[in-house]
């Protein structure tokens, strides 16, 4: 149990050993593995990106899809207003229609009235030439008496 | 027990034998023998493991090193709060190299001095860390790169002031002095005395565990199973083999404990070097 040159020729062992770790062994060691280590970081970094690409991507498409609903829904309205404005529309129409189709009418059914008024005014100046005839026994001179008998039949 | 003595020997006989040196030349040959050894196995395997290193996916043997350098990676940066390219490496050195002398103290304890006296060798002790010399060395190296951690740190002059003005000022200079070469001396020899204790008092153990069947009359294999019929011979035997396999288990917790102690002390002494006070 001495101390002699044992211990000299440990310690070179010591020193040999020591730097052969340093200039050998611990570079890749720790190369390697400071590699992986970056390795890991980058794909977890590169998921949580992903992730918050995802859901990016999922409120854009929301967005989208609440804008495309609002445009569906004013084009429907527009068109529901547009189709009440037709209706409007064909029914003054229809209206106007039947009010002018109502004065034609009565346009001509005046035209008809008067028409049969001139013929009653003949008819009856007739009958009541007739009548005077038949009441006087006697021939009257229809030409002699034709202004007085127009100025009745006017009177009628 | 040694195989190639026929002859009893005494308890003495062989717990010394047991704990002489191997010499030649003035070194203790075995002690540089298992530590070149066990470095050149360590350095050796480790370079190949680092050469085929990927930064994809690890396998078993690649993960689970990486899990120890990590871990040891992760203590010197927790402690020593500088940049150095030594620090690291020196630690996995020290850890993994102690640990594997350490190591050869499980090795049954008769087994290689028992193959070693076939091939003639007359001592051989497995356990570099249960020599002096070995830790002594060790610690020697630390010592040597506190100071030189203190001077590139502080310089001449801080370091200076640190022998010889703290605590104290300087009107109380040999005090200061004297303190601090007490706290710089105490340092290396903390270092090697403990480990060199633990692994010396383990190997001791190993030793008198063994020496149950040897005071029951076995001393030699053949004898052991000569006897193996008389019921002290069994008794005894059951005996060891109990208390080998515990002392075994217990002694694993030691001897890695005592690889991460010098290794951590060693940062932390290197760490306290470096830093202002």
């Amino acid at each position: 149990m001495s101390i002699d040159l044992t211990l000299v020729v440990q310690l070179i062992v010591f020193v040999l050993l020591v730097w052969f770790t340093m200039a050998f062994i611990w570079p890749p060691l720790r190369q390697a593995m400071d590699a992986r280590e970056k390795k890991i970081a980058d794909g977890l970094a590169a998921a949580e990106r992903g992730q918050r690409d995802l859901a990016e991507a999922k409120t854009e498409a929301e967005k989208i899809i609440k804008a495309a609903r609002e445009q569906a829904r004013s084009i429907t309205d527009q068109a529901d207003a547009r189709a009440g404005e037709i209706v409007e529309t064909a029914k003054s129409e229809g209206e106007a229609e039947r009010r002018r189709q109502i004065e034609g009418a009565r346009s001509e059914i005046d035209v008809e009235i008067n028409r049969a008024r001139d013929e009653l005014r003949g008819q009856v100046a007739a009958i009541a030439v007739a009548g005077a005839e038949r009441i006087l026994a006697r021939e009257i001179d229809a030409n002699a008496h034709r202004a007085l008998l127009d100025q009745l039949a006017s009177e009628l | 027990m040694d195989e190639g003595q026929a002859a009893p020997k005494s308890a003495t006989d062989y717990i010394s034998h047991h704990l002489t040196n191997l010499s030649a030349g003035g070194v203790h040959v075995d002690s540089i023998f298992w530590g070149a050894l066990l470095a050149v196995l360590f350095a050796g395997g480790l370079y190949l493991i680092a050469r085929r290193m990927t930064s994809g996916v690890p396998g078993p043997l690649q993960n689970f090193i990486e899990l120890v350098i990590e871990w040891l990676d992760t203590q010197v940066r927790d402690t020593f709060h500088g940049a150095s390219k030594l620090v690291a490496p020196l630690a996995v050195s020290i850890f993994f190299w102690v640990f594997l002398m350490n190591f050869m103290d499980l090795v049954p304890v008769d087994l290689l001095p028992a193959a070693g006296e076939a091939a003639g060798l007359p001592h051989l002790r497995v356990v570099p860390t249960a020599d002096l010399n070995t830790t002594f060395a060790m610690a020697l190296a630390v010592f040597f790169l506190i100071f030189f951690y203190s001077f590139q740190a502080k310089g001449v002059k801080g370091v200076a002031a640190e022998f010889f003005i703290q605590p104290f000022g300087k009107w109380m200079l040999p005090i200061n002095f004297i303190f601090k070469i007490v706290e710089e001396v105490a340092k290396p020899l903390s270092l090697a005395l403990r480990l060199f204790g633990n692994m010396y008092a383990g190997e001791l153990v190993f030793v008198l565990i063994a020496l149950f069947t040897l005071s029951a009359g076995a001393h030699t294999l053949g004898a052991t199973l000569a006897h193996l019929g008389h019921p002290t011979t069994l008794l005894w035997l059951i005996v060891q083999v109990v208390l080998g396999l515990g002392w075994s288990i217990f002694h694993l917790l030691i001897i890695s404990l005592q690889a991460f102690i010098f290794m951590m002390l060693t940062v932390v002494y290197l760490s306290l070097a470096q830093e202002h006070h």
